[in-house]
């Protein structure tokens, strides 16, 4: 059968990984190819690059780093971060990303969804939504979780499944860095509505945080997690480990 | 020299990344003279089969993949795969290139679990056929190695062709040989090192 996925997730700004570097062994504690290298011996089912850079020169630094990556990597690669157009998906799937993740970007002109999900196929398009509760309903957020769309959080992503994308990260913005474990009620809410492959974000702090996804919420495919995995808070190939002395099935 | 075969689908860096890092020379291609120079052919493949297949009668290379493979060793790849069998029914019914006996047909019709996912997409484990161990193929592969998939169409009808398979709820087909003719639905080029190793001893064949 079919495994359940880790994934970490690197925030790349101007060429470097900004999120809790602390890399013990590696020459550069920031380079993203470095990282990506280390990931990829380390058992990472899958990585997600992050592009968080403002400025057209950093884009184009992104662009080379990614390039760079995907030459050496042979896991699958996601990238998000600044993604509006189409013509965003061609930039870095041209680099090597095999599935591209839109959030703000699809805020802003939800039909680049079903465009993409068109051109390279629902498999290829990930919509990422950052979420709160607010009054006891899910929001959709943006702009780093600052602000409040409106938008019922449950019926975004359910009308972007319909519209197309292949599989939902749902980011937990109450859960995120109080490292307690995953949004499981939120998790189990969008997973009743939504039939794609579902990767929950925010809030893992320990190996066990992984173990109470996966057990009791089977609808769950993947966890993604950026500093408790770069600082090795929580390292991967032990975690895979961990996980299949539990009964979760794991490529390990 | 590898060739990939060039058709306007999907993107290639990878497939291609993948081989030069075996330290085996590459070549990314549509000319029939390069398929001809080669030792060995990577047809890749990814989108609808209709399409694939529709744009690579367009380059004229069918006769020359067939001319070629009498004497060296092809590798299909996911959809690349799925054109080596006689016909499709994605989005209704289109013929093969007919090398390898068997057709195409949607997952989500067979799947014996329902609740399962279409796509079929993640890394599943490669149940070699007893018997098919010994293929060059599996050379530095085990039984039971992990391998990446993305597909929701899956070959059937194929058992004498079959080196291994994928269990989700119903053992879909992961490996295929006929003679000369190989083929993976995974994708070795995103299987880690597995998939690379799988790929090596596709070069030495």
């Amino acid at each position: 059968m079919i495994t359940k996925r880790i994934i970490p997730c690197l925030d790349v700004k101007n060429g470097r990984v900004v999120k809790g570097v602390n890399f013990a062994g590696l020459q550069d504690m920031a380079d993203p190819v470095e990282m990506a290298r280390y990931y990829n011996a380390s058992g990472a089912d899958e990585l997600v690059f992050y592009d968080i850079t403002a400025s057209v020169e950093g884009r184009g630094l992104f662009t080379d780093i990614l390039r760079e990556v995907a030459s050496q990597i042979f896991i699958p690669l996601t990238v998000g971060g600044g993604i509006n157009t189409l013509d965003d998906f061609d930039r870095v799937l041209k680099c090597g990303a095999d599935k591209v993740s839109v959030n703000s970007g699809a805020i802003r002109n939800p039909d680049i969804i079903p465009a993409a999900a068109q051109k390279y196929g629902n498999q290829c398009v990930v919509l990422s939504a950052d979420i709160k509760r607010v009054d006891g309903k899910f929001m959709l957020f943006t702009k780093g979780g600052r602000e409040n769309t409106g938008i019922d959080a449950l019926n975004w992503l359910e009308q972007g499944v319909k519209n197309g994308a292949g599989e939902l990260v749902v980011n937990s913005i109450d859960t995120d860095g109080v490292k307690k474990g995953f949004d499981l009620e939120l998790l189990d809410a969008v997973a009743a509505r939504c039939a794609v492959p579902i990767i929950a974000s925010g809030g893992a702090g320990k190996m066990d945080d992984f173990v109470e996804l996966f057990r009791k919420h089977p609808a769950i495919d993947a966890g993604l997690a950026a500093s408790i995995f770069h600082t090795k808070q929580v390292e991967i190939g032990a975690l895979k480990r961990y996980l299949r002395e539990n009964g979760i099935e794991m490529r390990v | 020299m590898i060739a990939i075969v060039d058709y306007g689908v999907g993107n290639l860096f990878s497939l291609s990344s993948s081989v030069k890092s075996l330290g085996v020379e590459v070549r990314v291609t549509r000319e029939a003279a390069d398929l001809h120079a080669a030792s060995h052919i990577l047809l890749p493949g990814v989108g609808a089969f209709g399409d694939a297949m529709a744009k690579l009668e367009a380059t004229g290379l069918v006769p020359v993949i067939k001319k070629e493979i009498e004497t060296k060793p092809l590798l299909g790849i996911c959809l690349g795969m799925q054109l080596l069998f006689d016909k499709s029914y994605e989005y209704g019914t289109h013929a093969g290139l007919g090398l390898i006996p068997g057709e195409v047909c949607p997952l989500a019709d067979d799947l014996a679990d329902p609740k399962l996912k279409v796509p079929h997409i993640g890394w599943n484990a490669l149940d070699i056929v007893p018997g098919r161990e010994a293929d060059p193929l599996f050379k530095y592969v085990k039984n039971g190695e992990y391998v990446y998939y993305v597909h929701s169409f899956y070959a059937k009808n194929c058992a004498a062709s079959t080196l291994a398979t994928s269990e989700y709820s119903i053992p879909v087909t992961g490996a295929v040989r006929s003679g000369n003719v190989y083929g993976t639905q995974f994708h070795p080029e995103k299987s880690g090192d597995t998939g690379l190793r799988l790929l090596k001893a596709f070069a030495e064949l």
